[in-house]
């Protein structure tokens, strides 16, 4: 049998990691929602949800039970097929980028060792662009197949903020490409993490500030959520979706911020990095851990600053929302990548 | 056979019947859909050649934007079958004929390279080249290859000027 000559254990290791991400990142969705709704109270100085458990910290099962009992309504003249798909596709889109995200260095369980990433790939930065640049599927086809003008007036103007930000985007991270020298998230974690050598926001903090913009404007974020507009569009691309279909839009868009948080953290702001620690003096998996919680509290503080802008910040019009991305972040990334490479350049031949 | 075969057939299956299925779709919108499941099949195939770039470019350029572009098209024109268009007899016997010559082409291909190495036969290198790795291949790029590089990158920016030409005009 040939079929045996295959390394079950790191099978089923892999397995039990990716099944541990998404559970997590579902997990930290879910009280997303439950935060979001009380940094909004607290902004606007109110008390939130506060019925269900103490703190209402039960708010988000109560909500995800009543979005699953709730009738399912698929229109008559909906597609059927790509009602059903949209969803199911937005959840897939927002949950694959986590497979490249370093999590931490690597536990040792009886000798073996076992890094805390699902796929250290040597191309990380291109699959996330890559699995970002699928995001906006979810949209498009659930706004089409609804068979509603609003909802595809909502996903046209989605899709079209999404590809017109991903440029910038792009250009943004070949800045910080320039300087790392590799692709590979693990190696960037590493580079920023060694002796003598700073956070990544150090040396590029104008690209993370269009990279950010981006992020917000890909995650379809307030300002910049046009596809789901209530004033001018009734409520977006999701508006003939009911139950637990609709409860996938809504909660693909907090798994995305998650991730998002994620990626910024990774690339900007030194991953599971401890500031002013050794970890090499840490034991391995005590290092993992320390690492582990560094990286969630930069996740959690990139959440809070998405709900602040959330509820500081009033939506674009759409011809702002155009004019911000192709002619104030485009040229701005532009000017950032060069003046990198002149900088690069300099240093290398001094 | 081991694990690599068995993915490898399961790639090629899922690929033809997307592609077959992108031509017997009625609807424009699910053929699109079944094109960009068969980019991520292709995409599949180069992972396992270990040209991991060749695939993550292939799933940014044509799934991540070229076929949104087209989607976002046909969403506008709103097609159905009624509106199709009555192509004519010539075009349809045209495009059997273009089609049937490029068939052609691709199996005299295959079929001279299999006679050149005939006894020393070249497999493809599952799993282990490196050639596809991004590091080699943009050092091959932009040394040996420079020149046809640029060329390229030329001939794209004027595409994109002729685009936006054309934009102008009304």
């Amino acid at each position: 049998m040939t079929l045996l000559a295959f390394d079950w254990a790191l099978f089923i290791e892999k397995l039990v990691l990716i099944a541990v991400v998404i559970f997590g990142s579902l997990g930290i969705a879910l009280y997303s929602t439950w935060a979001e709704r009380k940094v909004a109270a607290f902004m606007q100085d109110r008390i939130g949800p506060n019925r269900a458990g103490p703190l209402g910290l039960l708010q988000p099962f109560a909500d995800g039970a009543k979005l699953i009992f709730k009738e399912e309504i698929i229109p008559n003249s909906a597609n059927k097929w790509l009602f059903i798909l949209g969803p199911g596709m937005a959840m897939t889109a927002a949950l694959i980028t986590s497979a490249v995200i370093p999590w931490s260095s690597h536990l040792e369980i009886a000798g073996r060792i076992m890094p805390l990433q699902v796929a250290d790939v040597n191309i990380g930065i291109l699959y996330i662009f890559g699995a970002v640049s699928l995001g906006v599927y979810g949209i498009m086809i659930g706004g089409w197949a609804s068979n509603n003008k609003f909802s595809l007036l909502a996903a046209l103007r989605g899709a079209s903020q999404a590809i017109s930000y991903e440029l910038a985007m792009g250009i943004a991270l070949i800045a910080l490409l320039m300087l790392t020298g590799t692709l590979s998230l693990k190696e960037i974690v590493e580079q920023q993490m060694a002796p003598g050598h700073y956070w990544n926001i150090v040396y590029q903090p104008l690209g993370f500030l269009i990279f950010i913009v981006c992020i917000f404007a890909e995650c379809n974020r307030t300002p910049f959520d046009l596809s789901e507009a209530e004033n001018e569009l009734n409520m977006g691309y999701h508006q003939e979706y009911s139950s637990m279909k609709l409860g996938f839009y809504l909660f693909a868009e907090y798994v995305n911020m998650f991730v998002a948080s994620a990626v910024m953290a990774t690339l900007y702001f030194g991953g599971y990095d401890v500031p002013f620690l050794n970890e090499s003096l840490l034991s391995p998996n005590v290092a993992a851990l320390v690492g582990i919680i560094a990286l969630m509290v930069k996740i959690v503080i990139f959440i809070f600053i998405f709900m602040w802008v959330r509820w500081t910040i009033p939506r674009f019009r759409y011809d702002q929302l155009m004019e911000l991305g192709w002619k104030k972040l485009l040229p701005l990334a532009l000017a950032n990548m060069l003046i990198t490479a002149i900088v690069i350049l300099w240093l290398q031949h001094k | 056979m081991g694990i690599t075969a068995i993915v490898f057939w399961i790639l090629s299956a899922l690929t033809l019947f997307s592609a077959i299925m992108v031509l017997v779709s009625k609807n424009p919108v699910h053929s699109v859909l079944w094109l960009v499941a068969t980019f991520f099949s292709i995409s599949g195939h180069y992972i396992m050649l270990n040209a991991q770039f060749l695939a993550i470019v292939n799933v940014i350029v044509y799934a991540g934007a070229i076929m949104v572009l087209f989607l976002f098209v046909i969403m506008l024109m709103n097609l159905n079958t009624k509106t199709e268009m009555k192509k004519n007899l010539w075009m349809k016997l045209g495009g059997v004929i273009s089609g049937g010559m490029l068939l052609w082409i691709l199996i005299s291909v295959v079929r001279t390279y299999a006679e050149q190495s005939k006894g020393h036969p070249k497999i493809a290198s599952v799993n282990t080249g490196e050639i596809g790795l991004i590091k080699n291949l943009g050092h091959v790029l932009f040394t040996q290859y420079a020149l046809p590089f640029e060329l390229c990158s030329v001939l794209f920016l004027s595409a994109m000027v002729g685009a936006v030409v054309i934009g102008k005009k009304n």
